[in-house]
C-alpha cells in the first residue's frame, strides 16, 4: 500500500511535470517507473505468501479469478482486481511503443482505479487491520494520494498550445456537404 | 557500410516536457519556450545509451532513434 | 515570343470557356501513359504550387510506386494573399486544368480525383464545378469538389490529405510524404492548377514545343502576379526567362519609384530593387541565385513605403497563420513578429535586433512543415534587404493600406 501510494503519487507529479533546483524532471517519471515496477515485484510476494499460508486455504485460482476464494470472498475479490488492473497498467507502459500513445493513456487511466481498490482490500482482509500503526500508516497513505489527486483536477496540466490548436482546428474543419 | 544513428522528433506530438534535454544536453538544448533544438549528425557510440534513454523518456513518445546504412 | 499559350483562346473577361468549344479549340490530349511521362521529364516543366519540384520526376517517381490505385489532387487553394493567376485560370481555362488532372489519373491509375478550391475563391470554385459537370461519365464519376478552408496553411499537402482524410485542414508530420501515403493511405499526386493546365497542353503538342518559348535558356511559359506600385498590376502569362524588368515594363511599368521587390509572396524573399530587375523568371536560374520564384508573386515595393513596417504587418499574419501544434513555429513567430512589431512601432532597439537574429536561426526546421521556414526566411530576406532601416528605424508605425 505504501509503495503503490508512492507510485500513484508521483504518476500525478509526472503529469504535473514537477521538478525543482535541487530534483531534475526526469526523475519524477523515472522514480515512478522503478517504484511500480518494485511494487509489483511486492505484489507478487504477497500473493505467494498469501496463497501458501495454510491457514487461508487460497487456491491459486483466487489470485487470478476474483471473488473465487471462500476466505473472505468480498475483499480477496478486491484485491484479484486490484492486481490484475496493475498488471495490464505495467504491461501497456512496457509496450508503449507497440501500442502508441492514446492506448496507453486510456489503460494507465485504470491506476486511478486500482489504487483505492487496493487500499479497500487490505483493509477488509488484513489481520491487522484495525491496530493503530496500520490505520495511522493507511491515514497518510490516503491524506497524501488525496491531496494529489486533488492538486491534479484544480491544476489539470498545462499544454501551452491546447487552446490556440483547438481554435485554430475548430477554423479549418470541412465544410458541409463535403 | 557503416551505420549511424539519428534522433528524430515528432514535433507536432512534442510538448515542450523538456526531459530529453535534461538527459542528453551534449545534443539536445531548450529554446527560449521550452522546446528541443536537437544537434543535427550522427549520434556517437559514446553517447548512444544516453540518447536510447532520453528516447524512453519522453513521456509522449516524440523522439525515435533512425538507423541509416551509409558507403564508407 | 510564341503568344499566349494558357491563357490563349476566348477573351479572359468572358468567363469559363465550356467544354464543347475547348474540344473545338484544341482537340483531345494525344500523348499519354509512359510517353506522356518522359515528354514532362523532357520538357523541364517544374510544379507551379511554390516548391518548383521538376513535374516528370514527381510523376515518374509515382508512377513507379505500384502499391495500389492513386489519388490525384487538383490543387486550386491559392491560399497566398497576393496570388490571383491559379484563380484565374479556374475562371477562364477550367477544362485545361480538368485535362491535365485526367490525364494524370489515367497514367498514374488513379482510382480518384479531388478538386480542391479554397473557400474564398468563389467564382474559382463554382467554375471548376459547372467544368467538372460538362465532361465525360467516366470522368465524372471518380472526381469530387472539396473546399479548401481559408487559412494560409490549407494550400500545404499534408494538410490538403489531412482535410480529405480527417476532415481537419491541418499539416501532418512528414515523413510518410503524401506520394508515398496521401489520401486513404494511397500514393497521392498533389499538383497545382496552373501545372497540370501546361501538362494538358504538353500532352497535345510536346516536350519540344514547350522549351520552344523561353528567354535566356529558360524553357516554356508561366504565369505571375504582378502586385504593388505598377500601372497595371495583374496576372501576366510571360516567357520563362522574361527579367522582372520586362515582366513589369507588360505591367505598364512602375508608377511610382521602387525600393524592393518581393518575389515569391510572403514565403518569398525581399530583394533590392536594383538587384531585382535584372533577374530571370526561371525557377532554376533563381535556385541557383539563391531565391525561389514561389508562387509566382511578384510585389513591388514602393519607396514610399516602409520596408519595416510592411514586413512587420506580413510576420503578424505568418504567426497568426500557425496551426499551433508545434511550440518553436507558434512561440517562434509570434516572438519575431512581436520584436518586428516593437521595431515597427516603437523604434530600433539593440535587444530586439539581437533577438530578431537569433530567432530567425533556431526557429528554422523544427516545426512539423514548411510554415515555420518560410516565414523565417521571409524575415531573414527583410533584414538582410532593410537592413539600414532596421538599423536606425524611427518610432513611427506607418499606417497604409495594405
Amino acid at each position: 500500500m505504501i509503495l503503490l501510494s508512492a507510485v500513484v503519487v508521483l504518476g500525478v507529479l509526472s503529469s504535473l511535470r514537477f521538478q525543482s533546483a535541487g530534483w531534475p524532471g526526469f526523475l519524477t517519471p523515472a522514480l515512478h517507473r522503478n517504484l511500480a515496477l518494485l511494487t509489483l515485484v511486492f505484489l507478487g510476494l504477497h500473493i505467494i505468501t498469501a496463497v501458501v499460508d495454510p491457514f487461508t486455504h487460497l487456491g491459486w485460482l483466487a489470485a487470478v479469478v476474483p471473488f473465487s476464494s471462500y476466505y473472505r470472498t468480498l475483499w480477496l475479490g478486491l484485491g484479484t482486481i486490484a492486481f490484475e488492473l496493475l498488471v495490464a497498467i505495467v504491461v501497456t507502459s512496457l509496450l508503449r511503443n507497440v501500442i502508441g500513445q492514446a492506448a496507453w493513456r486510456l489503460i494507465h487511466w485504470l491506476a486511478y482505479a486500482s489504487w483505492p481498490v487496493a487500499v479497500i482490500h487490505g483493509f477488509g482482509t488484513g489481520t491487522d487491520a484495525l491496530s493503530a500503526w496500520f490505520v495511522a500508516l493507511s491515514i497518510v497513505c490516503v491524506v497524501s494520494v488525496t491531496i494529489a489527486i486533488v492538486y491534479r483536477l484544480l491544476h489539470p496540466p498545462a499544454d501551452p498550445l491546447a487552446s490556440a490548436r483547438g481554435e485554430f482546428r475548430s477554423g479549418v474543419s470541412r465544410r458541409p456537404n463535403q | 557500410m557503416k551505420t549511424e544513428t539519428h534522433m528524430t522528433i515528432d514535433r507536432i506530438k512534442c510538448d515542450g516536457h523538456g526531459l530529453c534535454a535534461e538527459l542528453l544536453p551534449e545534443l539536445i538544448r531548450l529554446d527560449d519556450w521550452g522546446y528541443p533544438i536537437i544537434a543535427h549528425g550522427p549520434i556517437s557510440k559514446r553517447l548512444a545509451p544516453l540518447a536510447q534513454r532520453a528516447v524512453a523518456t519522453c513521456p509522449v513518445l516524440a523522439l525515435a532513434l533512425r538507423r541509416e546504412s551509409r558507403p564508407r | 515570343m510564341s503568344g499566349l499559350r494558357l491563357l490563349a483562346g476566348p477573351d479572359l473577361g468572358a468567363g469559363p470557356e465550356g467544354y464543347a468549344d475547348h474540344v473545338r479549340r484544341l482537340g483531345q490530349p494525344t500523348l499519354a501513359g509512359r510517353a506522356l511521362i518522359e515528354a514532362l521529364v523532357r520538357s523541364g516543366l517544374t510544379g507551379r504550387g511554390g516548391a518548383s519540384f521538376p513535374a516528370g520526376l514527381k510523376w515518374r517517381a509515382l508512377a513507379s510506386a505500384s502499391k495500389g490505385p492513386a489519388v490525384i489532387v487538383v490543387n486550386g487553394a491559392e491560399s497566398e494573399p497576393q496570388s490571383h493567376k491559379d484563380r484565374l485560370l479556374m475562371i477562364t481555362r477550367p477544362h485545361l486544368v480538368l485535362d491535365g488532372a485526367f490525364l494524370a489519373a489515367r497514367t498514374l491509375r488513379a482510382a480518384s480525383v479531388v478538386v480542391y478550391v479554397g473557400e474564398e475563391h468563389r467564382a474559382a470554385y463554382a467554375a471548376m464545378e459547372r467544368a467538372l459537370h460538362e465532361r465525360h461519365e467516366a470522368e465524372r464519376r471518380i472526381t469530387r469538389m472539396m473546399a479548401a478552408p481559408h487559412r494560409y496553411v490549407a494550400g500545404e499537402s499534408s494538410a490538403a490529405v489531412h482535410l480529405i482524410d480527417a476532415g481537419v485542414a491541418t499539416p501532418t508530420t512528414s515523413p510518410p510524404y503524401p506520394r508515398e501515403r496521401g489520401v486513404a493511405a494511397a500514393p497521392t499526386l498533389m499538383q497545382n492548377v496552373e501545372t497540370l493546365a501546361h501538362i494538358a497542353l504538353i500532352a497535345r503538342y510536346g516536350d519540344a514545343w514547350f522549351r520552344s518559348a523561353g528567354r535566356r535558356g529558360a524553357a516554356g511559359t508561366l504565369l505571375v502576379t504582378i502586385a504593388g506600385r505598377v500601372a497595371k498590376p495583374g496576372v501576366l502569362e510571360i516567357e520563362a526567362g522574361t527579367t522582372i524588368a520586362e515582366a513589369v515594363a507588360m505591367c505598364g511599368g512602375l508608377s511610382e519609384p521602387a525600393s524592393a521587390v518581393l518575389l515569391g509572396g510572403y514565403f518569398g524573399n525581399w530583394l533590392p530593387a536594383a538587384k531585382a530587375w535584372d533577374l530571370p523568371l526561371d525557377p532554376e536560374a533563381l535556385r541557383a541565385g539563391g531565391v525561389g520564384l514561389g508562387c509566382g508573386v511578384i510585389g513591388v515595393q514602393p519607396a514610399s513605403r516602409c520596408g519595416v513596417c510592411d514586413t512587420a504587418r506580413i510576420m503578424r499574419y505568418l504567426a497568426e497563420e500557425s496551426s499551433a501544434q508545434c511550440g518553436p513555429c507558434f512561440f517562434g513567430l509570434r516572438a519575431l513578429s512581436d520584436a518586428c512589431s516593437r521595431v515597427a512601432e516603437r523604434g530600433t532597439n539593440r535587444d530586439d535586433m539581437a533577438r530578431l537574429k537569433r530567432w530567425a536561426v533556431e526557429v528554422e526546421g523544427r516545426g512539423a512543415c514548411k510554415h515555420p521556414d518560410g516565414a523565417v526566411m521571409f524575415m531573414r530576406s527583410a533584414l538582410s534587404t532593410f537592413a539600414d532601416e532596421f538599423a536606425s528605424h524611427p518610432a513611427h508605425w506607418r499606417q497604409q493600406p495594405a
